[in-house]
């Protein structure tokens, strides 16, 4: 084998794949070379995987102003104003190094919105781990959350809401993904393409180091084992300082027009910018390494290419406006260097003490990547799980107990030890706090608002990937309708193991088939995202989880409706429970099992329900809605009292059901709507009007949750085990 | 009357103490940590953030800022501060109050509504809440647990100078009601003059309902009506 070839397999990549960068070159490639396509090839930079199926997501509707292709989509919500949505994965940094790994994930996603010209007004997570009576898990869930927290917290842009599940399967593959949103106001974005030839490449902030070298294609294009450890180096350090100051410095430098392009350094560093902007530009670009300011001496050309050192970001800037940008930069202490120019030979040129390092076309890099279309094949499990029956377990005889114990388990209990730890309130724009179905951030100087979720069910995924995200679509929607609000688009953030194995590409692709069908039932394109392959170890993969993000629009602000019941509301439900424990809390919780047939989705029923909620919500009937999910009615019941401060009197019908199967179904397609007895009769012609069936189950009263007078539960026990279980859990189980 | 909100590389909560005392209709400008010729303000804000980055310690660096030379000279000529947070922070470092923080006894930051009793009606500040108020207003912070020695706490108490104390909803202020394990609940202290306040919760997070609390409109309102007594002196 000769050297070269040797270089490349260790930097990830396939034989076949180095003979076609040697065909594309015509000659062999330097070192340099071979790093530059190692990342740009890696499944993290190229989704040589998943690109095909990724095409046929809807991308367009009348409120998308970009979709995906550049660091972030925006939407248009009127009045001159923009959102700016993404969401990525840092799961295999934070697995290794879990404060950094999890800190640095805020950053990149941080950048890649206000490298648009967009200001960062709120974020959101979505985390996975492994059981928490394991020491470790408590580890990574303290340190992820804490990397989370200091630098959400010190960038001062609010951490607003998220959600953190627990399973056995991500025990060795923790999920940290981190969304951001922000806010443009006018018309301009700051697009990524380099134009112009002659203009000037200036790369701003951090210096580089040797940080992050091989972040993307080792540490994130493969799957863990015992060494995995070892790949600690391969993790970045975040300054959330100096990202606070990059924030600023760039929002300046776009009110004062002093910008061509920008983008920010991601997986792959400079390699990856500069051949990104060359490639979309239609130009190309030269540069010099010396003038690169480095934080340690003697870096080799390929190891300042290869770097992942944090809050970087590359400017494209015109000569005659080269000073005024400084004067921006030096005014935010930011330190800014110009390490090239813009060409037009569509090459990017790489130059290093007095050599020539590299010489590739842009587009060999970005666009003539290689495409896989692996195999995909059902998982034997599939059927074994689905053929089970929830039925055949006998059912417990003190349902009161089944109620606390599902309510004070880690996925369902409140998350208040995580959300305290994050500045959600700076910015005064946090409408509804942590808790609610979904985060409101108002927007000032109008009375609008927006709300924002993260939705995924990876044990409904598991069972059916196909149901499974449909149903994290659907709930991401119904999320934003129960706080008053009009679902406008997703961010996604697709997690899976190892697309080269027929049964997770199986899961990845009937995961995509069930987006794109729910995606454009309910009318939210997919403006942007990230997958996150190889999220295995030792052959076990995590459970599929395509996580949503979405956004939607509160036309005013009056119309921003919480889960808190109020005193003497008639309780009204809308939508039917049906024989759906399959996946269920309760099958975990109370029986230790997670299989069954996970609910389905009837996505017209969905959009009908959705569609009576906003009505019912707008016409001002309703003083409370919550959609009811993981852990079925009756949990959500206990956190709309909870919330309230107030019990409820409640008695249902349950036909054909067991009551069992009424309390804790988690069928979709159900809100549970308080609101005052005026109101409850026209809220049901509405549902009517919108072939929803619609029961009158009770009122808000008093101060414990009766239903059937079978389940009694005081309160004050209730919110006890709601509000204590997490920490209890994470810290009380450190002695 | 005219607020000037400083700006160090790193503060967070600028905009939003530049937008509470907007929405107050007052005037209001940025002032910039290099700048020290400034003139013609009625209180000066220091803002909550991370001043530098808080390395070496919170508020350490940022009161070495040129801006704070004029800061102090503002206070010994009898100038309105008033330092939230890191603000708070800033000017316990720069010896303009007396004390210093602590980590949170948690280790954690810790963001969430609290409630403060109001120990000293008779301020600049707080000239608009009745003695003994309870008032809810956010923190959010991780190095809030405010120390001092024996010998300074005697002189703070002797002076009236705590004005605020973490409390229970209905004004109790033992050691249990207190989130950051600050000695005796202190949550905001004021100089022996009275000029200047420095505060942990955010007054300007809590100004309407829609954002759970207005409460922290009277922090501000108090300064607008002790500016319009005179009380502070506007710098010319």
């Amino acid at each position: 084998m000769s050297d070269l070839l040797s270089i490349a397999l260790e930097l990830g990549l396939k034989e076949d794949e180095y003979s076609r960068i040697v065909k594309i070159l015509g000659r062999q490639p330097t070192k340099t070379e071979i790093a530059m396509y190692s990342v740009m090839w890696s499944e993290h930079c190229a989704y040589k995987h998943s690109r095909k199926l990724l095409s046929k997501l809807p991308k367009s509707s009348p409120y998308v102003l970009q979709g995906p292709g550049e660091n972030a989509g925006i939407i248009n919500i009127g009045e001159d104003k923009a959102i700016a949505l993404k969401m990525e994965s840092h799961n295999h940094p934070s697995a290794v190094e879990p404060f950094q790994g999890a800190a640095t994930g805020v950053g990149g996603i941080v950048r890649d919105i206000f490298t648009m010209g967009a200001r960062p007004i709120a974020s959101m997570n979505s985390l996975r781990f492994g059981n928490l009576s394991n020491p470790r898990q408590r580890y990574l869930i303290d340190g992820v959350v804490d990397g989370i927290a200091q630098y959400g917290n010190c960038i001062g842009v609010p951490t607003v809401g998220g959600e953190i599940y627990f399973e056995d399967a991500y025990a060795e593959n923790c999920l940290v993904n981190a969304m951001c949103v922000g806010l443009l106001e006018g018309e301009k974005i700051i697009m990524s393409g380099a134009a112009g030839p002659g203009n000037l490449v200036i790369l701003m902030g951090s210096k580089t180091g040797r940080d992050g070298i091989g972040g993307c294609s080792v540490l994130a294009s493969e799957e863990f084992d015992e060494t995995s450890a070892n790949k600690r180096p391969s993790v970045q350090v975040g300054n959330p300082f100096m990202e606070k100051l990059l924030i600023e410095a760039v929002l300046e430098l776009k009110g004062k027009d002093l910008l061509v392009a920008l983008q920010d350094f991601g997986a792959a560093g400079i390699t990856c910018s500069s051949c990104e902007m060359s490639s979309k530009g239609e130009a190309g670009m030269e540069l010099d390494l010396d003038k690169v300011p480095q934080r340690e001496p003697n870096m080799a050309a390929y190891e300042m290419m290869m770097s992942e050192s944090q809050e970087r970001m590359m400017a494209v800037v015109t000569p005659e406006k080269l000073e005024q940008f400084m004067e921006v930069c030096d005014k935010w202490e930011v330190p800014a260097s110009v390490v090239g120019k813009v060409t037009d030979d569509g090459m990017v040129t790489i130059r290093h003490k007095g050599r020539l390092e590299a010489q590739l076309p842009s587009k060999s890099l970005t666009d003539d990547i290689p495409i896989y279309c692996p195999e995909a094949k059902e998982p034997p499990y599939i059927k074994e799980v689905q053929s089970f029956d929830p039925l055949s377990l006998k059912e417990p005889d003190d349902l009161n107990e089944a109620l606390l114990s599902i309510l004070g388990s880690p996925d369902v209990a409140s998350k208040k030890w995580v959300y305290s730890q994050y500045d959600h309130m700076v910015q005064t724009n946090t409408l509804l706090l942590p808790g609610s179905d979904a985060a409101v951030v108002g927007i000032k100087g109008t009375n609008k608002a927006i709300a924002i979720t993260t939705d995924c069910n990876g044990r409904h995924c598991y069972l059916d990937p196909y149901e499974g995200t449909k149903e994290a679509v659907a709930e991401a929607a119904r999320n934003i309708v129960c706080c008053g609000g009009k679902p406008l688009a997703v961010t996604d953030c697709l997690n899976f193991g190892n697309p080269e194995k027929p049964h997770i590409f199986w899961q990845f692709s009937q995961s995509i088939e069930g987006m794109i069908e729910a995606c454009k039932a309910l009318d939210t394109p997919v403006v942007s995202g990230n997958v996150s392959f190889y999220n295995e170890s030792f052959g076990e993969a995590i459970y599929p989880t395509p996580t949503i993000g979405m956004v939607g629009i509160i036309e005013d602000i009056k119309h921003i409706t919480s889960i808190a019941f109020k005193e003497g509301d008639a309780i009204i439900l809308l939508g039917e429970t049906k024989a759906e424990l399959g996946g269920s809390q309760y099958l975990k919780v109370i029986h230790n099992k997670i299989s069954g047939k996970p609910p389905a989705v009837d996505l017209e029923k969905e959009k009908s329900l959705q569609e009576a909620v906003l009505a019912a919500i707008k016409q001002g009937l309703v003083s409370s809605a919550h959609d009811s999910s993981d852990g079925g009615l009756a949990i959500a019941l206990a956190k709309c009292c909870i919330a309230g401060g107030v019990g409820a009197w409640i008695s249902l019908e349950y036909n054909n059901l067991s009551f069992a199967q009424a309390l804790f179904s988690e069928s979709n397609s159900r809100v549970i709507i308080s609101c005052k007895a005026d109101n409850a009769q026209k809220i049901q012609a509405l549902c009517e009007n919108n072939k929803i069936t619609c029961q009158n189950i009770g009122q808000a009263t008093g101060q414990s949750l009766s239903i059937n007078n079978t389940i009694n539960l005081p309160l004050g026990k209730l919110r006890d085990v709601y509000e204590k279980s997490l920490e209890k859990q994470i810290v009380g189980g450190k002695s | 009357m005219k607020f000037g909100v400083l700006v160090f590389p790193g503060s967070n909560c600028d905009t939003d103490c530049h937008w509470a005392v907007s929405e107050l209709g007052q005037e209001v400008d940025y002032i910039w940590h290099h700048q020290t010729d400034f003139n013609g303000y009625d209180c000066l804000i220091l803002p909550g953030g991370f001043s530098y980055g808080d390395f070496l310690r919170s508020g350490a660096i940022a009161r070495f800022s040129p801006v704070m030379k004029k800061v102090k000279q503002y206070a010994q000529t009898g100038g309105l501060i008033i330092g939230i947070c890191n603000g708070f922070q800033i000017l316990l470092e720069a010896g303009l109050l007396p004390g210093a923080m602590k980590r949170n006894d948690s280790l954690k930051f810790i963001c969430r509504h609290v409630n403060l009793k109001t120990e000293n009606n008779q301020t600049s500040f707080t000239n608009k809440f009745t003695h003994g108020q309870v008032v809810s207003i956010p923190i959010a912070h991780n190095e809030g647990s405010y120390f001092a020695d024996e010998a300074t706490l005697k002189v703070l108490k002797e002076n009236n100078q705590i004005i605020f104390r973490y409390c229970s909803e209905t004004g109790n202020t033992s050691e249990k009601y207190c989130p950051n394990g600050a000695l005796e609940n202190i949550a905001g202290i004021c100089n022996k003059e009275g000029n200047v306040l420095g505060m942990m919760p955010h007054p300007e997070r809590a100004m309407s309902d829609m954002l759970g609390s207005s409460d922290g409109r009277m922090v501000f309102e108090s300064i607008i009506a002790a500016s319009l007594q005179g009380r502070g002196k506007r710098d010319e």
